[in-house]
Protein backbone atom coordinates (compact mmCIF):
# COMPACT_ATOMS: atom_id res chain seq x y z
CA UNK A 1 0.00 0.00 0.00
CA UNK A 2 2.81 2.13 1.02
CA UNK A 3 4.78 1.44 -2.35
CA UNK A 4 1.41 2.49 -4.26
CA UNK A 5 0.92 5.52 -2.91
CA UNK A 6 4.62 6.30 -2.90
CA UNK A 7 4.62 5.27 -6.70
CA UNK A 8 1.80 7.64 -7.33
CA UNK A 9 3.65 10.33 -5.11
CA UNK A 10 6.48 10.09 -7.22
CA UNK A 11 4.41 10.41 -10.38
CA UNK A 12 2.43 13.19 -9.53
CA UNK A 13 5.95 15.34 -8.38
CA UNK A 14 7.45 14.03 -12.05
CA UNK A 15 4.33 15.90 -13.72
CA UNK A 16 4.55 18.55 -11.97
CA UNK A 17 7.80 18.99 -12.47
CA UNK A 18 7.75 18.86 -16.31
CA UNK A 19 5.39 20.80 -16.00
CA UNK A 20 7.23 23.57 -14.57
CA UNK A 21 9.85 22.77 -16.66
CA UNK A 22 7.27 23.45 -20.11
CA UNK A 23 6.19 26.69 -18.55
CA UNK A 24 9.71 28.42 -17.80
CA UNK A 25 10.68 26.72 -21.46
CA UNK A 26 7.71 29.22 -22.45
CA UNK A 27 8.54 31.96 -20.79
CA UNK A 28 12.29 31.42 -22.49
CA UNK A 29 10.83 31.30 -25.94
CA UNK A 30 8.30 34.64 -25.00
CA UNK A 31 11.38 36.73 -23.91
CA UNK A 32 13.54 36.28 -27.05
CA UNK A 33 10.52 36.23 -29.45
CA UNK A 34 11.15 40.52 -29.72
CA UNK A 35 14.48 39.79 -30.98
CA UNK A 36 13.59 37.06 -33.30
CA UNK A 37 11.14 38.98 -34.88
CA UNK A 38 13.50 41.67 -35.85
CA UNK A 39 15.63 39.13 -37.91
CA UNK A 40 12.49 37.63 -40.34
CA UNK A 41 14.88 35.50 -42.03
CA UNK A 42 15.46 32.96 -39.55
CA UNK A 43 11.80 32.26 -39.35
CA UNK A 44 10.81 32.62 -43.01
CA UNK A 45 13.02 28.89 -43.34
CA UNK A 46 10.81 28.06 -40.83
CA UNK A 47 7.91 29.17 -42.24
CA UNK A 48 8.82 27.03 -45.06
CA UNK A 49 9.73 23.80 -43.34
CA UNK A 50 7.00 24.03 -40.84
CA UNK A 51 3.96 25.74 -42.58
CA UNK A 52 4.36 25.44 -46.84
CA UNK A 53 5.50 21.72 -46.75
CA UNK A 54 2.31 21.08 -44.32
CA UNK A 55 -0.14 22.23 -47.16
CA UNK A 56 0.02 19.12 -49.32
CA UNK A 57 -1.58 16.99 -46.45
CA UNK A 58 -3.79 19.90 -45.49
CA UNK A 59 -5.19 20.77 -48.65
CA UNK A 60 -5.73 16.81 -49.56
CA UNK A 61 -7.97 16.24 -45.79
CA UNK A 62 -9.83 19.14 -46.50
CA UNK A 63 -10.58 18.20 -50.08
CA UNK A 64 -12.02 15.05 -48.66
CA UNK A 65 -13.41 16.11 -45.67
CA UNK A 66 -15.37 18.62 -47.46
CA UNK A 67 -16.35 16.31 -50.30
CA UNK A 68 -17.60 13.42 -47.46
CA UNK A 69 -19.50 16.46 -45.49
CA UNK A 70 -21.17 17.10 -49.03
CA UNK A 71 -22.17 13.60 -49.32
CA UNK A 72 -23.66 13.41 -45.59
CA UNK A 73 -25.24 16.91 -45.61
CA UNK A 74 -26.82 15.61 -48.20
CA UNK A 75 -28.78 12.91 -47.72
CA UNK A 76 -29.73 13.81 -44.46
CA UNK A 77 -30.91 17.42 -45.49
CA UNK A 78 -32.55 15.82 -48.50
CA UNK A 79 -34.94 13.65 -46.14
CA UNK A 80 -36.15 17.50 -45.13
CA UNK A 81 -36.15 18.89 -48.49
CA UNK A 82 -33.73 21.34 -47.06
CA UNK A 83 -30.83 20.66 -49.67
CA UNK A 84 -30.55 24.40 -50.50
CA UNK A 85 -28.45 24.85 -46.90
CA UNK A 86 -25.65 22.40 -47.67
CA UNK A 87 -23.38 25.20 -48.37
CA UNK A 88 -24.50 26.89 -44.72
CA UNK A 89 -23.85 23.48 -43.03
CA UNK A 90 -20.60 22.53 -44.99
CA UNK A 91 -19.01 25.83 -43.94
CA UNK A 92 -20.11 26.85 -40.66
CA UNK A 93 -19.19 23.07 -39.77
CA UNK A 94 -15.65 23.56 -41.48
CA UNK A 95 -15.04 27.35 -40.61
CA UNK A 96 -16.28 26.63 -36.76
CA UNK A 97 -14.59 22.88 -35.79
CA UNK A 98 -13.55 20.95 -38.39
CA UNK A 99 -11.18 23.39 -40.58
CA UNK A 100 -9.16 24.19 -36.89
CA UNK A 101 -9.64 21.28 -35.25
CA UNK A 102 -8.57 18.71 -37.86
CA UNK A 103 -5.94 20.66 -39.29
CA UNK A 104 -4.30 21.25 -35.72
CA UNK A 105 -4.60 17.29 -35.49
CA UNK A 106 -2.67 17.06 -39.25
CA UNK A 107 -0.38 19.48 -37.84
CA UNK A 108 0.48 18.28 -34.73
CA UNK A 109 1.35 14.37 -36.63
CA UNK A 110 3.20 16.11 -39.65
CA UNK A 111 4.83 19.47 -38.42
CA UNK A 112 4.83 18.83 -34.49
CA UNK A 113 6.69 15.42 -35.08
CA UNK A 114 9.36 16.06 -37.02
CA UNK A 115 10.21 19.89 -34.57
CA UNK A 116 10.18 17.36 -32.05
CA UNK A 117 12.17 14.65 -33.75
CA UNK A 118 14.58 17.69 -34.86
CA UNK A 119 15.37 19.49 -31.73
CA UNK A 120 15.74 16.25 -29.99
CA UNK A 121 18.10 14.60 -32.33
CA UNK A 122 20.19 17.99 -32.12
CA UNK A 123 20.06 17.33 -28.34
CA UNK A 124 21.44 13.79 -28.62
CA UNK A 125 24.23 14.77 -31.33
CA UNK A 126 25.13 17.97 -28.58
CA UNK A 127 24.31 20.44 -31.51
CA UNK A 128 22.67 22.54 -29.08
CA UNK A 129 25.22 22.02 -26.22
CA UNK A 130 27.43 22.78 -28.73
CA UNK A 131 25.78 26.45 -29.63
CA UNK A 132 25.68 27.00 -25.64
CA UNK A 133 29.11 26.62 -25.65
CA UNK A 134 29.67 29.31 -28.70
CA UNK A 135 27.80 31.82 -27.16
CA UNK A 136 24.74 31.25 -28.78
CA UNK A 137 21.51 30.90 -26.87
CA UNK A 138 19.42 27.53 -28.70
CA UNK A 139 16.55 29.04 -27.12
CA UNK A 140 16.68 32.61 -29.44
CA UNK A 141 18.61 30.71 -32.21
CA UNK A 142 16.44 27.36 -32.68
CA UNK A 143 13.59 26.94 -30.68
CA UNK A 144 11.96 30.67 -31.15
CA UNK A 145 11.81 31.09 -34.35
CA UNK A 146 10.06 27.30 -34.53
CA UNK A 147 7.71 28.64 -32.23
CA UNK A 148 6.94 32.31 -34.39
CA UNK A 149 6.58 29.62 -37.82
CA UNK A 150 4.31 26.96 -36.27
CA UNK A 151 2.19 30.42 -34.43
CA UNK A 152 1.89 31.94 -37.64
CA UNK A 153 1.48 28.79 -39.97
CA UNK A 154 -1.44 27.46 -38.36
CA UNK A 155 -4.62 29.76 -38.88
CA UNK A 156 -3.51 30.18 -42.63
CA UNK A 157 -3.20 26.19 -42.61
CA UNK A 158 -7.12 25.81 -41.00
CA UNK A 159 -8.05 28.62 -43.32
CA UNK A 160 -6.70 26.68 -46.44
CA UNK A 161 -8.39 23.83 -45.24
CA UNK A 162 -11.75 25.09 -44.82
CA UNK A 163 -11.99 26.82 -47.77
CA UNK A 164 -10.81 23.63 -49.84
CA UNK A 165 -13.14 21.94 -47.71
CA UNK A 166 -16.11 24.51 -49.05
CA UNK A 167 -14.86 23.46 -52.63
CA UNK A 168 -15.05 19.80 -51.95
CA UNK A 169 -18.53 20.17 -50.96
CA UNK A 170 -19.84 22.34 -53.66
CA UNK A 171 -18.26 19.53 -56.14
CA UNK A 172 -20.16 17.01 -54.75
CA UNK A 173 -23.57 18.72 -53.75
CA UNK A 174 -23.39 21.10 -56.56
CA UNK A 175 -21.70 19.37 -59.63
CA UNK A 176 -22.69 16.04 -58.47
CA UNK A 177 -25.88 15.35 -56.19
CA UNK A 178 -27.64 18.32 -57.93
CA UNK A 179 -28.34 21.18 -55.47
CA UNK A 180 -28.63 24.79 -56.74
CA UNK A 181 -25.68 26.60 -56.80
CA UNK A 182 -27.31 29.88 -56.68
CA UNK A 183 -28.50 28.80 -53.24
CA UNK A 184 -25.90 26.60 -52.36
CA UNK A 185 -23.27 29.84 -52.14
CA UNK A 186 -26.24 32.45 -51.58
CA UNK A 187 -27.67 30.85 -48.25
CA UNK A 188 -23.77 30.37 -47.24
CA UNK A 189 -23.19 34.30 -47.49
CA UNK A 190 -26.19 34.86 -45.55
CA UNK A 191 -25.35 32.61 -42.30
CA UNK A 192 -22.38 33.12 -41.92
CA UNK A 193 -21.40 35.95 -39.72
CA UNK A 194 -17.89 36.93 -39.67
CA UNK A 195 -17.38 37.56 -35.76
CA UNK A 196 -19.24 34.23 -34.79
CA UNK A 197 -18.05 32.02 -37.26
CA UNK A 198 -14.95 33.20 -38.91
CA UNK A 199 -13.09 35.09 -36.26
CA UNK A 200 -13.98 32.06 -33.59
CA UNK A 201 -12.35 29.60 -35.98
CA UNK A 202 -9.42 31.81 -36.28
CA UNK A 203 -9.14 32.22 -32.82
CA UNK A 204 -9.27 28.55 -32.18
CA UNK A 205 -6.74 27.67 -34.74
CA UNK A 206 -4.33 30.22 -33.11
CA UNK A 207 -4.62 28.98 -29.67
CA UNK A 208 -3.87 25.04 -31.18
CA UNK A 209 -1.24 26.41 -33.13
CA UNK A 210 0.60 28.22 -29.79
CA UNK A 211 -0.15 25.16 -27.88
CA UNK A 212 0.38 22.02 -30.81
CA UNK A 213 4.28 24.27 -31.03
CA UNK A 214 4.94 24.91 -27.64
CA UNK A 215 4.39 21.31 -26.96
CA UNK A 216 6.17 19.74 -29.91
CA UNK A 217 9.31 22.10 -29.13
CA UNK A 218 9.15 21.14 -24.96
CA UNK A 219 9.31 17.79 -25.70
CA UNK A 220 11.92 17.93 -28.04
CA UNK A 221 14.24 20.08 -25.74
CA UNK A 222 13.38 18.04 -22.68
CA UNK A 223 13.43 14.94 -25.05
CA UNK A 224 16.22 12.05 -23.28
CA UNK A 225 19.25 12.54 -25.44
CA UNK A 226 18.67 8.92 -26.42
CA UNK A 227 17.44 7.17 -30.02
CA UNK A 228 14.95 5.78 -27.80
CA UNK A 229 14.31 9.31 -25.88
CA UNK A 230 13.43 10.99 -28.83
CA UNK A 231 11.08 8.06 -30.21
CA UNK A 232 9.24 8.54 -27.30
CA UNK A 233 9.19 12.46 -27.22
CA UNK A 234 8.07 12.20 -30.63
CA UNK A 235 4.80 9.86 -29.29
CA UNK A 236 4.32 12.11 -26.97
CA UNK A 237 4.15 15.14 -29.04
CA UNK A 238 1.59 13.70 -31.23
CA UNK A 239 -0.83 12.15 -28.19
CA UNK A 240 -0.29 15.38 -26.26
CA UNK A 241 -1.27 17.46 -29.13
CA UNK A 242 -3.83 15.57 -29.88
CA UNK A 243 -5.55 15.49 -26.32
CA UNK A 244 -4.61 19.45 -25.77
CA UNK A 245 -6.34 20.49 -29.23
CA UNK A 246 -9.65 17.77 -28.30
CA UNK A 247 -9.66 19.05 -24.67
CA UNK A 248 -9.33 23.04 -25.75
CA UNK A 249 -11.92 23.00 -28.39
CA UNK A 250 -14.78 22.25 -25.89
CA UNK A 251 -13.44 24.73 -23.57
CA UNK A 252 -13.40 27.45 -26.39
CA UNK A 253 -16.71 26.25 -27.59
CA UNK A 254 -18.26 26.47 -24.81
CA UNK A 255 -16.85 29.97 -24.27
CA UNK A 256 -17.74 31.37 -28.23
CA UNK A 257 -20.62 29.52 -29.16
CA UNK A 258 -22.75 28.04 -25.82
CA UNK A 259 -24.05 29.23 -22.26
CA UNK A 260 -21.99 27.65 -19.89
CA UNK B 1 54.87 32.83 -2.11
CA UNK B 2 55.18 29.82 -4.62
CA UNK B 3 51.51 29.03 -3.94
CA UNK B 4 50.60 32.85 -4.91
CA UNK B 5 52.80 32.07 -7.66
CA UNK B 6 50.33 29.11 -9.00
CA UNK B 7 47.21 31.35 -8.23
CA UNK B 8 48.42 34.22 -10.37
CA UNK B 9 49.19 32.17 -14.03
CA UNK B 10 46.57 29.78 -13.35
CA UNK B 11 43.47 30.59 -16.27
CA UNK B 12 41.15 27.97 -14.28
CA UNK B 13 41.63 27.50 -10.50
CA UNK B 14 38.74 25.24 -8.69
CA UNK B 15 38.17 24.76 -4.73
CA UNK B 16 36.47 22.33 -3.32
CA UNK B 17 33.98 21.72 -5.81
CA UNK B 18 31.65 18.79 -5.34
CA UNK B 19 29.04 18.03 -7.61
CA UNK B 20 26.42 15.25 -7.37
CA UNK B 21 24.07 13.56 -10.07
CA UNK B 22 20.68 12.92 -7.77
CA UNK B 23 21.97 10.41 -5.11
CA UNK B 24 25.67 9.97 -6.96
CA UNK B 25 28.61 11.68 -5.93
CA UNK B 26 30.46 13.12 -9.19
CA UNK B 27 33.29 15.74 -7.53
CA UNK B 28 34.11 15.37 -3.69
CA UNK B 29 35.82 18.37 -2.85
CA UNK B 30 37.74 18.60 -5.90
CA UNK B 31 40.85 21.05 -5.98
CA UNK B 32 42.89 21.80 -8.89
CA UNK B 33 44.39 24.30 -11.30
CA UNK B 34 44.84 24.88 -15.36
CA UNK B 35 48.02 27.19 -16.27
CA UNK B 36 48.38 29.40 -18.29
CA UNK B 37 49.63 28.62 -21.60
CA UNK B 38 49.65 24.64 -20.73
CA UNK B 39 48.13 21.63 -21.87
CA UNK B 40 46.59 20.51 -19.09
CA UNK B 41 44.98 16.81 -18.95
CA UNK B 42 42.07 15.19 -16.88
CA UNK B 43 42.55 11.83 -17.26
CA UNK B 44 40.47 8.70 -15.64
CA UNK B 45 38.20 5.55 -16.23
CA UNK B 46 35.22 5.99 -18.19
CA UNK B 47 32.41 7.50 -15.90
CA UNK B 48 34.96 9.59 -13.17
CA UNK B 49 32.85 12.29 -14.47
CA UNK B 50 35.72 14.22 -16.75
CA UNK B 51 33.37 15.56 -19.03
CA UNK B 52 31.25 16.88 -16.41
CA UNK B 53 34.15 18.75 -15.51
CA UNK B 54 34.53 20.47 -18.45
CA UNK B 55 30.66 21.19 -18.27
CA UNK B 56 31.18 22.99 -15.17
CA UNK B 57 33.77 24.99 -15.88
CA UNK B 58 31.94 26.07 -19.00
CA UNK B 59 29.15 26.72 -16.87
CA UNK B 60 26.64 24.72 -18.12
CA UNK B 61 26.41 22.65 -14.89
CA UNK B 62 26.51 24.88 -11.54
CA UNK B 63 28.67 23.22 -8.78
CA UNK B 64 26.43 21.74 -5.78
CA UNK B 65 29.91 23.32 -3.21
CA UNK B 66 33.23 24.96 -4.26
CA UNK B 67 34.42 27.30 -6.35
CA UNK B 68 35.56 27.97 -10.32
CA UNK B 69 37.10 30.84 -11.26
CA UNK B 70 38.12 31.49 -14.97
CA UNK B 71 39.91 33.97 -16.10
CA UNK B 72 39.37 36.07 -12.99
CA UNK B 73 35.82 35.40 -12.93
CA UNK B 74 33.36 33.28 -10.24
CA UNK B 75 31.50 30.77 -13.00
CA UNK B 76 28.76 30.63 -10.61
CA UNK B 77 28.37 34.13 -9.58
CA UNK B 78 27.93 35.29 -13.34
CA UNK B 79 25.17 35.99 -14.80
CA UNK B 80 23.43 35.22 -18.71
CA UNK B 81 25.36 38.14 -20.48
CA UNK B 82 28.69 38.00 -18.63
CA UNK B 83 28.73 34.13 -18.61
CA UNK B 84 28.09 34.56 -22.67
CA UNK B 85 30.68 36.80 -23.12
CA UNK B 86 32.99 34.67 -21.34
CA UNK B 87 32.27 31.82 -23.54
CA UNK B 88 33.53 33.61 -26.41
CA UNK B 89 36.40 33.65 -25.06
CA UNK B 90 36.26 29.89 -24.60
CA UNK B 91 36.29 27.04 -27.17
CA UNK B 92 35.44 23.31 -26.70
CA UNK B 93 35.94 20.17 -28.80
CA UNK B 94 32.93 17.63 -28.21
CA UNK B 95 33.59 14.23 -28.53
CA UNK B 96 30.71 14.14 -31.14
CA UNK B 97 32.40 17.37 -32.92
CA UNK B 98 28.71 18.97 -32.65
CA UNK B 99 28.46 20.42 -36.22
CA UNK B 100 25.37 21.50 -37.05
CA UNK B 101 24.06 19.05 -39.40
CA UNK B 102 21.99 21.64 -41.68
CA UNK B 103 25.25 23.79 -42.45
CA UNK B 104 28.22 22.59 -44.71
CA UNK B 105 32.19 22.44 -43.25
CA UNK B 106 32.76 26.12 -44.29
CA UNK B 107 29.21 27.69 -42.66
CA UNK B 108 29.86 25.53 -39.53
CA UNK B 109 33.14 27.10 -38.90
CA UNK B 110 31.28 30.54 -40.19
CA UNK B 111 28.81 30.36 -37.68
CA UNK B 112 30.57 31.71 -34.42
CA UNK B 113 32.36 34.79 -36.38
CA UNK B 114 29.12 35.51 -37.95
CA UNK B 115 27.12 35.44 -34.59
CA UNK B 116 29.44 37.28 -32.51
CA UNK B 117 30.84 39.75 -34.89
CA UNK B 118 29.59 42.48 -37.76
CA UNK B 119 32.94 41.48 -40.34
CA UNK B 120 32.22 41.55 -43.85
CA UNK B 121 31.67 38.33 -45.82
CA UNK B 122 34.90 38.33 -47.79
CA UNK B 123 36.71 38.84 -44.48
CA UNK B 124 34.92 35.74 -42.96
CA UNK B 125 35.69 33.78 -45.80
CA UNK B 126 39.33 34.73 -45.36
CA UNK B 127 39.07 33.85 -41.87
CA UNK B 128 37.41 30.81 -42.22
CA UNK B 129 39.63 29.38 -44.94
CA UNK B 130 42.72 30.14 -42.59
CA UNK B 131 41.26 27.81 -39.86
CA UNK B 132 40.53 25.54 -42.26
CA UNK B 133 43.82 25.67 -43.75
CA UNK B 134 45.09 25.06 -39.81
CA UNK B 135 43.71 21.88 -39.90
CA UNK B 136 44.24 20.84 -43.37
CA UNK B 137 40.28 20.94 -44.53
CA UNK B 138 40.42 23.83 -46.32
CA UNK B 139 39.43 21.49 -49.63
CA UNK B 140 36.45 20.16 -47.60
CA UNK B 141 34.73 23.38 -47.33
CA UNK B 142 31.60 22.05 -49.43
CA UNK B 143 31.24 18.83 -47.65
CA UNK B 144 28.44 18.42 -45.31
CA UNK B 145 28.76 16.71 -41.20
CA UNK B 146 27.38 13.73 -42.85
CA UNK B 147 29.97 13.64 -45.30
CA UNK B 148 32.81 13.79 -42.92
CA UNK B 149 34.83 10.44 -41.24
CA UNK B 150 34.95 10.65 -37.32
CA UNK B 151 38.23 12.03 -37.37
CA UNK B 152 37.35 14.75 -40.13
CA UNK B 153 34.09 16.00 -38.53
CA UNK B 154 36.40 16.86 -35.00
CA UNK B 155 39.29 18.70 -37.07
CA UNK B 156 35.52 20.62 -38.88
CA UNK B 157 34.95 21.21 -35.01
CA UNK B 158 38.24 22.14 -33.66
CA UNK B 159 38.42 24.68 -36.40
CA UNK B 160 35.28 25.93 -35.41
CA UNK B 161 36.50 26.13 -31.61
CA UNK B 162 38.72 28.53 -32.82
CA UNK B 163 37.17 30.54 -34.94
CA UNK B 164 36.74 33.52 -32.41
CA UNK B 165 40.71 33.27 -31.22
CA UNK B 166 39.68 31.90 -27.61
CA UNK B 167 41.84 32.10 -25.03
CA UNK B 168 41.60 28.66 -23.74
CA UNK B 169 40.59 25.44 -25.45
CA UNK B 170 39.03 22.18 -23.65
CA UNK B 171 39.01 19.66 -25.63
CA UNK B 172 36.44 16.08 -24.54
CA UNK B 173 38.10 13.49 -25.54
CA UNK B 174 39.43 14.27 -28.80
CA UNK B 175 41.36 11.18 -29.46
CA UNK B 176 38.40 8.57 -29.00
CA UNK B 177 37.94 6.17 -31.55
CA UNK B 178 39.87 7.86 -34.14
CA UNK B 179 42.33 5.77 -36.63
CA UNK B 180 46.12 6.24 -35.89
CA UNK B 181 46.49 8.18 -38.68
CA UNK B 182 43.64 10.82 -37.66
CA UNK B 183 45.26 10.54 -33.93
CA UNK B 184 48.62 11.59 -34.56
CA UNK B 185 47.04 14.17 -36.79
CA UNK B 186 44.61 15.36 -33.87
CA UNK B 187 47.95 15.15 -31.25
CA UNK B 188 49.93 17.33 -33.47
CA UNK B 189 47.07 20.02 -33.94
CA UNK B 190 46.55 20.29 -30.64
CA UNK B 191 50.36 21.00 -29.54
CA UNK B 192 50.79 23.00 -32.46
CA UNK B 193 47.54 25.55 -32.03
CA UNK B 194 48.79 25.49 -28.33
CA UNK B 195 52.37 26.82 -28.58
CA UNK B 196 52.13 28.60 -31.89
CA UNK B 197 48.89 30.70 -30.58
CA UNK B 198 49.65 30.59 -27.36
CA UNK B 199 46.11 28.64 -25.92
CA UNK B 200 45.36 27.23 -22.99
CA UNK B 201 44.61 23.54 -23.91
CA UNK B 202 42.46 21.24 -21.36
CA UNK B 203 42.30 17.30 -22.55
CA UNK B 204 40.01 15.28 -21.00
CA UNK B 205 40.78 12.06 -21.89
CA UNK B 206 41.52 8.53 -21.29
CA UNK B 207 44.50 7.70 -23.93
CA UNK B 208 47.36 7.67 -21.45
CA UNK B 209 50.47 7.34 -23.99
CA UNK B 210 48.54 10.69 -26.52
CA UNK B 211 47.78 12.55 -23.77
CA UNK B 212 50.71 11.88 -21.74
CA UNK B 213 53.25 12.94 -25.19
CA UNK B 214 52.08 16.33 -25.22
CA UNK B 215 50.69 17.55 -21.46
CA UNK B 216 52.47 19.64 -19.48
CA UNK B 217 50.58 18.47 -16.42
CA UNK B 218 47.96 15.63 -15.53
CA UNK B 219 45.43 14.94 -12.97
CA UNK B 220 44.19 11.62 -12.82
CA UNK B 221 40.95 11.00 -11.16
CA UNK B 222 38.59 8.43 -9.88
CA UNK B 223 35.78 7.98 -7.73
CA UNK B 224 35.17 11.80 -7.45
CA UNK B 225 38.75 12.57 -6.41
CA UNK B 226 42.12 13.49 -7.78
CA UNK B 227 44.39 10.42 -7.19
CA UNK B 228 47.14 11.73 -8.68
CA UNK B 229 49.24 14.67 -10.67
CA UNK B 230 52.15 15.87 -11.77
CA UNK B 231 53.71 15.80 -14.77
CA UNK B 232 53.95 12.67 -17.54
CA UNK B 233 57.29 11.61 -16.41
CA UNK B 234 56.87 12.26 -12.15
CA UNK B 235 53.69 9.89 -13.12
CA UNK B 236 55.78 7.12 -14.81
CA UNK B 237 57.50 7.16 -11.81
CA UNK B 238 55.01 7.33 -9.22
CA UNK B 239 54.54 4.91 -6.43
CA UNK B 240 51.12 5.28 -5.84
CA UNK B 241 49.34 2.13 -7.03
CA UNK B 242 46.23 4.08 -8.50
CA UNK B 243 48.78 6.03 -10.49
CA UNK B 244 50.73 3.26 -11.72
CA UNK B 245 47.73 0.69 -12.18
CA UNK B 246 45.80 3.89 -15.04
CA UNK B 247 49.02 4.80 -16.03
CA UNK B 248 50.31 1.50 -17.02
CA UNK B 249 46.59 0.10 -18.19
CA UNK B 250 46.44 -3.14 -15.52
CA UNK B 251 43.08 -4.69 -15.33
CA UNK B 252 43.16 -5.00 -11.90
CA UNK B 253 44.02 -3.40 -8.80
CA UNK B 254 42.71 -0.54 -6.67
CA UNK B 255 40.01 0.05 -9.39
CA UNK B 256 38.50 -3.31 -9.79
CA UNK B 257 37.76 -5.25 -12.60
CA UNK B 258 34.18 -6.37 -11.06
CA UNK B 259 31.68 -4.10 -10.29
CA UNK B 260 31.15 -3.99 -6.89
CA UNK B 261 29.20 -7.41 -6.23
CA UNK B 262 28.26 -10.42 -3.46
CA UNK B 263 30.66 -13.36 -3.22
CA UNK B 264 30.93 -15.32 -6.52
CA UNK B 265 30.12 -18.80 -5.26
CA UNK B 266 27.46 -17.46 -3.47
CA UNK B 267 26.15 -15.97 -5.74
CA UNK B 268 26.36 -19.14 -7.85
Amino acid sequence: MITFLSAIGHSAIATLTKTGRGALFLKQTLTCTPSVLCQPRLISKQLFSVGVLTILIITISGLFVGMVLGLQGYYILSDFGAEETLGVMIAASLVRELGPVVSALLFAGRAGSSLTAEIGLMKATEQLSGMEMMAVDPIQRIVCPRFLAGCFSMPLLAAIFSMVGILGGQLVGVSLLGVDEGAFWSQMQSSIDFYDDILNGVIKSVVFGFVVTWIALFEGYDAIPTSEGVSRATTRTVVYSSFAILGMDFILTALMFGDI
Amino acid sequence: MEENNTQNSSLVTIRNLSFAREQRVIFDNVSLDIQHGKITAIMGPSGSGKTTLLKLIGGQLSPSQGSIVVDGQHIKQLNRSELYALRKKMGMLFQSGALLTDLNVFDNVAYPIREHTALPEALIRTLVLMKLHAVGLRGARHLYPNELSGGMARRVALARAIALDPMMVMYDEPFTGQDPISMGVLVKLIKTLNDSVGLTSIIVSHDVEETAAIADYIYIMSSGKIIGQGTPQELQQSKSEWVQQFMNGKPDGPVKFHYSSDNYFDDL
